[in-house]
């Protein structure tokens, strides 16, 4: 490996330093906040590290990995969120007396090695090891806070449906080598490329690579798990599931679309239109039935991801900036969404607070929260100025650039029908307080989870009143690797 | 820059009117009175002819990067048409805040924060000239238009809320799509991505193509006019809104929906929209008579204002698709009478609303032995809405039916049946609430009559419908030369050789 590679990969090789330490620092001192200090740090330095990793890239780090201006966007979006999440995390641990800790931040920073290194993989053999180091930390993460009975229930789902979409993310992939002997992206495009003929073992490779993958975006009809996974993991690991390991996979199926040429494949195309606009329309409409807000937001997450998925049928580099975008967007919306009800929970309650009824009346007993939370649901539907408003723009711009009749019509369909459930909960806010509740007395939230909250506004209000920065810079990075 | 001032000083009032409403109930009013007066007189200076800089007809206008790598760029531009509009939304918005004074009592700073920004929204419509800016703020005027119903409005407001907010939602994503649509075709010509308005105008295409993207602008526009059948929403979100939010909804937003008829679809669109007239123009008509005939038959007293709402914008649709200057003369007139007079009913019915807590006139009559002030104003405005001559309906009726005659003889004809219809209906809100036996009243106690706030309101609306009747030549002259260049862009081209002439 040459000194550029070091350079380039430095920052996780740092985050799996990070982790060491931390295992370490257990090991020597078993201290919550010291604990979620020292991993909130190191998190921090590793998003430090990558744009000094910039000048060294773009670079192949072994046949594994490449470190390029895609895979670190990606990469910082996910250390960044990982950060969030551990905020968040610690807030809500704080409370929960029953059992230790620290083992908590541990499963954490393996989650995010795994997801932070699924951006550079340029090979099935790191997509996999990366994919499943996320999925087996994620594991451990929603069974964790055992008292609470879902979380169990959801850690045994998804250890089962995770473990069956390995397989055939796996069984894929091996079809995929049986037919080409390559696992590496780009000469599995090459050959492609160079006229290898369609036949039934790629097909098929392919399909169930798409079905795994699928799974893991929570994609329509494989979103069975969604649900109730959100609902069971305590409220900062639904945030990470619902973002940080949605952003890892994304990219990488991106990655791999544009190295392996599958856009090339007229059927793969139809057959990823048909799960978008199953996406969209379902997770909007199943939506429509929920009254736990938790559930909503699952659902409301299958929509986002089909919504993603217009970008990435819109080949070409608007599709490219416009998906970086939205998951941008994506994340700070859906971590400030799942911020603000594990802030609204109290671990040691048995519960989080997740039923719609226990919004009611917010804005009078939590201005802050609600009006956040309210900016946040806004942004979700699309409204402006939010960056949710902005990346939905910028998604109908990449589809109908790209000429996608039916899934651009699912997006507007699915746009309408979302608006009135994430009113609902507004609307349930704006109620007056149920009178059982009227003078309950409320946990305080620590003034850093205000501040988490108003920093994840700020951003959401600015760079969706003026984007251009964040645009640029997701031309600068994201640009040139299709260059 | 002044134009950028007209926007931010309502938005920064907003923010400083929530904050300022945690201290003291009544600073938040004294705070939106401020600055919407401060936003008038800058208006107020805008009025004059069009600066002499070639063959445009814009007053003032700006332009700042924005999102340059998609070719959207902040750009503002003012016109006698924006001009006027703007005076209207400040003055109905300021009106707005006078006549809330005592019956929002509740959270006033915010409720004076999302007026202020709905207004800044309005302001925001009427002088974007970049599509993706007019439609940021087309989004924008609709959450606190939301708030505004849901959080103040009466007993069915949630639903009241939702459904507008829907509608005008789904049918701005609609006009989203034709915006996208417009700007890839005219970067396929060209090659060059672009969301300026006048770079767009004039874009070439085929037939289909813009008769599509006409439909998809025209929609968006006339969910919000409201046209039937698509104003199902009205009836609703101004019966449950609170009396300043049908002020705003009545007297500012429905304009938006006309001033982009006028602004974009026709002059985008020349040729489609040409084709498009007798059936926008049929559509006009039946929105007439049905909403005339509906107004007829409502009981609750809010709902009958809001239908004659309905009847009066079907005017406006049918003056905008005859598309002539006398047409178009008298849309801009309806537009200013219409907000005044609506807006003054919609006041009348807020304030019987606030004395006798009902809307319903069958638990009305014989108020003018009562509330003599409120109901001399209530039958002065119910003549202005049925088009007497003297007040400033009729001077916009007229005109746009002088102006259709031109176009299509039956359709006048059918239309001026629909000031039949008016009067009955006006007549007969008089007539229920205010003449006849004196109803015994809910509340025992005898309501009192307008205060002096109310009045001054009032007589202000009185003495602008007046003015607007007897003497609209200052309104003529003042949007003379926008309408022009407009109705030049708007015009259906003889050959190819007229297009693209920009």
């Amino acid at each position: 490996m040459s000194a550029a590679a070091f350079a380039a990969f430095a920052p996780f090789t740092l985050l799996g330093t990070v982790t060491i330490v931390v295992m370490l620092l257990i090991a020597v001192r078993r201290d919550h906040r010291f604990i979620a200090l020292s991993t909130i740090v190191g998190l921090l330095l590793c998003c430090i590290a990558l744009p000094l990793a910039a000048p060294a890239s773009p670079t192949a780090v072994t046949p594994l990995f490449v470190v390029d201006g895609t895979a670190l966007f990606y990469s910082g979006l996910v250390l960044g969120s990982a950060v969030i999440v551990a905020i968040l995390s610690y807030i809500y641990l704080d409370g929960w007396t029953q059992g230790p800790r620290e083992e908590y931040y541990l499963l954490l920073l393996t989650a995010t090695l795994g997801a932070a290194l699924l951006p550079e993989s340029v090979h099935f053999a790191s997509f996999f090891l990366g994919l499943e180091t996320l999925s087996i930390s994620l594991l451990g993460l929603i069974a964790y806070a055992s008292p609470r009975g879902e979380a169990a229930e959801a850690g045994t789902k998804y250890l089962i449906l995770g473990g069956a979409s390995s397989a055939f993310l796996l069984f894929g992939m091996a079809l995929i080598y049986a037919d080409l002997g390559t696992m590496s992206f780009a000469r599995i495009g090459a050959l492609i490329h160079a006229g290898d003929p369609l036949d039934r073992y790629r097909v098929i490779g392919v399909a169930m690579i798409l079905t795994g993958v699928a799974f893991k975006l929570s994609l329509v009809p494989f979103h069975m798990w969604t649900p109730d996974i959100y609902e069971g993991a305590p409220a900062p690991v639904t945030a990470f599931v619902a973002v940080v390991s949605k952003i890892a996979v994304f990219a990488v199926i991106l990655r791999y679309f544009v190295l392996a040429e599958g856009h090339a494949d007229t059927s793969l195309r139809t057959g990823l239109a048909a799960i978008a606009i199953l996406s969209m329309l379902g997770g909007n409409l199943l939506a429509l039935l929920q009254n736990n807000v938790k559930r909503l937001l699952a659902y409301s997450s299958i929509a986002h991801l089909g919504y993603l998925l217009v970008a990435f049928l819109a080949t070409g580099s608007l599709g490219q900036e416009a998906a970086a975008y939205y998951l941008a967007a994506y994340a700070v919306m859906t971590l400030g969404a799942f911020g603000i009800v594990g802030l609204l929970s109290a671990p040691g309650a048995g519960r989080d607070a997740d039923q719609i009824e226990d919004y009611r009346g917010l804005f009078r007993t939590r201005p802050f929260l609600a009006s956040s939370l309210a900016l946040m649901l806004l942004s979700l539907a699309g409204i402006p100025p939010t960056m949710g408003f902005i990346g939905k723009f910028y998604l109908m711009v990449s589809g109908v650039g790209a000429g996608l009749f039916w899934p651009v019509t699912a997006l507007v369909v699915g746009s309408v029908i979302g608006l009135y459930y994430y009113l609902r909960v507004l609307v349930a806010m704006a109620m007056p307080v149920p009178a059982e509740r009227a003078d309950a007395p409320h946990k305080a939230t620590p003034f850093y989870g205000n501040a988490l909250i108003a920093a994840l506004l700020v951003l959401l209000v600015v760079l969706g009143a003026y984007p251009a920065p964040a645009i640029a810079l997701i031309r600068m990075t994201v640009g040139f690797t299709s260059g | 820059m002044i134009l950028l001032w007209l926007l931010l000083v309502p938005a920064a009032g907003g923010v400083l009117a929530w904050i300022a409403g945690a201290r003291h109930p009544d600073w938040p009013r004294w705070i939106a009175l401020f600055v919407l007066a401060i936003d008038f007189i800058l208006a107020l200076t805008l009025i004059g002819p069009a600066v002499a800089s070639g063959h445009t007809s814009w007053i003032a206008s700006l332009d700042l990067p924005w999102i340059p790598q998609l070719g959207i760029s902040f750009e503002l531009g003012l016109d006698g048409l924006s001009l006027v509009l703007i005076l209207l939304a400040i003055a109905l918005g300021f009106v707005s805040v006078v006549i809330s004074w005592t019956e929002i009592t509740d959270r006033v700073g915010l409720f004076h924060a999302n007026l202020l920004w709905a207004t800044t929204g309005v302001i925001g419509v009427f002088l974007a000239l970049d599509l993706f800016l007019f439609f940021f703020f087309w989004e924008l005027m609709l959450v606190p238009m939301y708030f505004l119903i849901a959080l103040w409005g009466h007993e069915r407001r949630f639903y009241a809320a939702i459904k507008f907010f829907i509608f005008t939602q789904g049918s701005g994503l609609i006009m989203l799509v034709a915006i996208l649509v417009l700007v890839f075709v005219h970067q396929h010509a060209t090659g060059h991505l672009t969301f300026d308005y006048l770079a767009l105008l004039g874009t070439k295409m085929s037939p289909s193509t813009a008769f599509w993207l006409m439909l998809g602008f025209f929609i968006a526009f006339a969910v919000k006019l409201p046209a039937v059948p698509f104003h199902t929403w009205l009836p609703d979100a101004h019966t449950e809104a609170p009396t300043a939010g049908s002020v705003l909804l009545a007297g500012i937003l429905l304009k938006t929906g006309a001033y982009g008829l006028i602004r974009f679809v026709v002059p985008l669109f020349p040729d489609a929209a040409h084709a498009f007239a007798p059936v926008a123009m049929a559509l006009g008509v039946i929105g007439i008579l049905y909403a005339a005939l509906m107004a007829f038959g409502q009981n609750d007293m809010k709902r009958l204002v809001a239908y004659s709402s309905v009847s009066h914008m079907g005017f406006v649709l049918l003056g905008v698709f005859a598309w002539n200057t006398l047409a178009l003369q008298g849309v801009v007139v309806q537009m200013l009478a219409h907000g005044i007079s609506t807006g003054a009913l919609f006041i009348l019915v807020g304030a019987l609303q606030e004395r006798i807590h009902t809307r319903d006139m069958r638990l009305m009559g014989g108020l003018w032995g009562a509330v003599p002030r409120l109901s001399a104003f209530g039958m002065v405005f119910a003549i202005a809405s049925l088009g007497l001559p003297g007040l400033g309906n009729f001077i916009g009726e007229f005109l746009i039916l002088l102006g259709s005659f031109r176009v299509s003889v039956p359709l006048t004809v059918i239309a001026a049946g629909g000031l039949v219809a008016g009067a009955a209906y006006a007549l007969l809100l008089v007539q229920r609430a205010f003449h006849g036996k004196a109803s015994p009243h809910p509340d025992a106690a005898k309501p009192i009559d307008l205060t002096a706030p109310h009045l001054a309101v009032m007589a202000v609306l009185v003495i602008a419908i007046i003015g607007l009747g007897l003497y609209p030549q200052p309104i003529f002259d003042q949007v003379a030369p926008g309408l022009a260049v407009l109705q030049h862009n708007g015009a259906p081209s003889v050959g190819a050789a007229a297009q693209g002439s920009q």
